[in-house]
């Protein structure tokens, strides 16, 4: 579609993106007089799993939160260049960030359903608040949310129980659940396993390679593995820039540029 | 040290405990069944009770929250919730004034706003000056647990695409729900005792009135009023009139503590 994915070099198994799903161009992102983000120009693709690497305060999670609006909660925010969703320029005037954040979904490094709502309450908390009223309508969201979430059969006995009444690994799943109720075209991941154990991180990271079936998947992560494991491809911020970004197995294993291959193999950072 | 420390911590709940049993053994045995269903007598007829009184501190309280209530929460959400950092500072630093501001100015006040212009003492006058000291006192207290609402479920909240206010409405002020209780109940405690602005404002009545243009009883106008006549069965009566209302207030603060009791275990089941 565009020439801006390296072409596979070698390996000719690498996924090939057939549709870009968000296109940024010369996107920078400032606070206040700092520039956060510079200059970023990135085509990620639609129903894969991209992955965001570098080191802390390099920018990954300002650019995750730029995709949603979500940055502009810091009344000092200001961004500069373009971020096209499937097309549409989200940041052009006239476009309300409510409904970006409807199609672009969002789930954080800490587990947060609401301490007021039941699993099943918080599952559908964003179609109610949004005017659905339908129960008929709700029960079978709440179900398939669920399901793709892979928590179904751990609550579907208990869904009127309070959601703080879930282990973490399971409140992690239940937000992701709540975010695809919604049915979102994108789904952004701020260090989604960072606060759980290895057995939970695993059933998440199952989940992610499942849900781009359907869904666009962008995720933050500081762990190399978990990069490696999950994501077709793979982009490495830097101090605010876009060093390098490419298919997965050719950004862990042939990396262009010095300060990538630094990077993934443990050398800083 | 630790001796002296004792002895103030002493001294903290001495009068408490002088003033409760001073109380109960002036007041106790005047308080009886009349006491709660009669209206005073005429001077220098024995028995009667506080009925009117009684009835018209509770009037007086609800009337003050139909206007503290709604004001303070909605000032206190305005605060915590949207950032004009200006404008908050100036709101935080007038609720704080005005939360030490003497009662009886409060009074005076009123007289010259309600009072003067209606030609009358008045039950709305009493209510209005009441219900304008709880203003401050609930800004400030809504204001403190709006803030311990963690910020993850505001985020969570607008990241599935629901406007700020139905964020504000039915996740930040539910979540914080207890708290906001617990801040009006101690401002009804604080209020119910109120003597001086009534002074000026609801004046007192002998009788039953049902009219808002009509001067009202309230306790502590009755123990007043009571206490400094000669007669020796109204100063007993002022006595159990003190009684009644050192227990109305106790019951509110007790109220608190069973609702704070376990605050930041949010809801268990």
């Amino acid at each position: 579609m565009t020439a801006l994915f390296p072409s596979p070099t070698g390996a000719a198994a690498e996924p090939k993106p057939d549709k870009i799903a968000l296109a940024a161009r010369n996107l920078s992102i400032f606070f206040g007089q700092q520039a956060v983000l510079r200059n970023v120009t990135i085509d990620i693709a639609a129903r894969a799993v991209t992955a965001i690497i570098g080191p802390s305060g390099c920018g990954k999670s300002t650019f995750l939160r730029a995709i949603n609006r979500m940055h502009e909660l810091n009344p000092e925010a200001r961004m500069e260049g373009q971020l096209r969703l499937f097309g549409e320029d989200i940041y052009s005037p006239g476009v309300e960030p409510v409904i970006i954040r409807r199609r672009v979904g969002m789930v954080f490094q800490k587990s947060n359903p609401f301490p007021t709502l039941s699993i099943a309450g918080n599952v559908t908390v964003g179609l109610r608040l949004n005017g659905i009223r339908d129960r008929k309508v709700l029960a079978e969201r709440t179900e398939a949310a669920l399901q793709m979430a892979a928590l179904w059969d751990e609550v579907k006995d208990r869904l009127n129980a309070p959601a703080i009444s879930l282990s973490g690994g399971q409140q992690q799943r239940l937000c992701i659940a709540r975010a695809l109720a919604v049915q979102p075209e994108v789904l952004l991941m701020d260090e989604p396993a960072s606060a759980l154990d290895p057995l939970a991180t695993q059933k998440i990271e199952d989940l992610i390679i499942d849900l781009k079936k359907d869904y666009t998947v962008v995720i933050v992560t500081h762990n190399m593995q978990q990069a490696a494991r999950a994501s077709d491809f793979t982009a490495f911020f830097y101090l605010g820039e876009l060093v390098e970004y490419g298919p997965t197995t050719k950004i862990f294993t042939k990396p262009a540029q010095k300060r990538t291959e630094d990077y993934v193999t443990g050398r800083f950072g | 040290m630790q001796t002296l420390a004792f002895v103030c911590a002493l001294l903290v709940i001495l009068p408490l405990l002088l003033v409760f049993f001073r109380l109960v053994s002036l007041g106790a045995s005047s308080v009886n069944w009349a006491f709660f269903t009669q209206l005073p007598k005429p001077v220098g007829e024995v028995g009667g009770g506080m009925a009117n009184a009684i009835v018209g501190t509770f009037v007086l309280i609800a009337l003050a929250s139909c206007i503290g209530v709604p004001v303070g929460i909605l000032g206190g959400v305005f605060v915590s919730e949207y950032s004009h950092r200006r404008l908050n500072w100036w709101i935080r630093f007038v609720a704080d004034v005005l939360n030490g501001v003497p009662s009886i100015t409060w009074g005076m006040v009123v007289y010259g706003l309600i009072v003067l212009p209606m030609r009358g003492f008045s039950t709305l006058a009493g209510g209005v000056v009441l219900g304008l000291m709880m203003i401050p006192l609930i800004l400030r207290t809504t204001e403190e647990v709006l803030q311990l609402v963690p910020g993850g479920y505001r985020e969570a909240a607008l990241a599935l695409g629901i406007a700020q206010w139905r964020t504000i409405w039915r996740i930040v002020l539910p979540t914080a729900m207890k708290g906001i209780v617990t801040g009006v109940l101690l401002a009804l405690a604080r209020i119910a005792g109120e003597t001086a602005p009534l002074l000026f404002t609801a004046f007192g009545n002998a009788y039953w009135t049902h009219n808002l243009n009509e001067p009202i009883a309230a306790l502590p106008l009755q123990i007043f009023a009571y206490a400094i006549s000669g007669h020796d069965d109204w100063r007993r009566q002022a006595w159990a009139g003190a009684l009644v209302l050192i227990l109305l207030v106790s019951a509110i603060n007790i109220t608190v503590r069973v609702l704070t009791r376990d605050r930041f275990s949010l809801r268990n089941h």
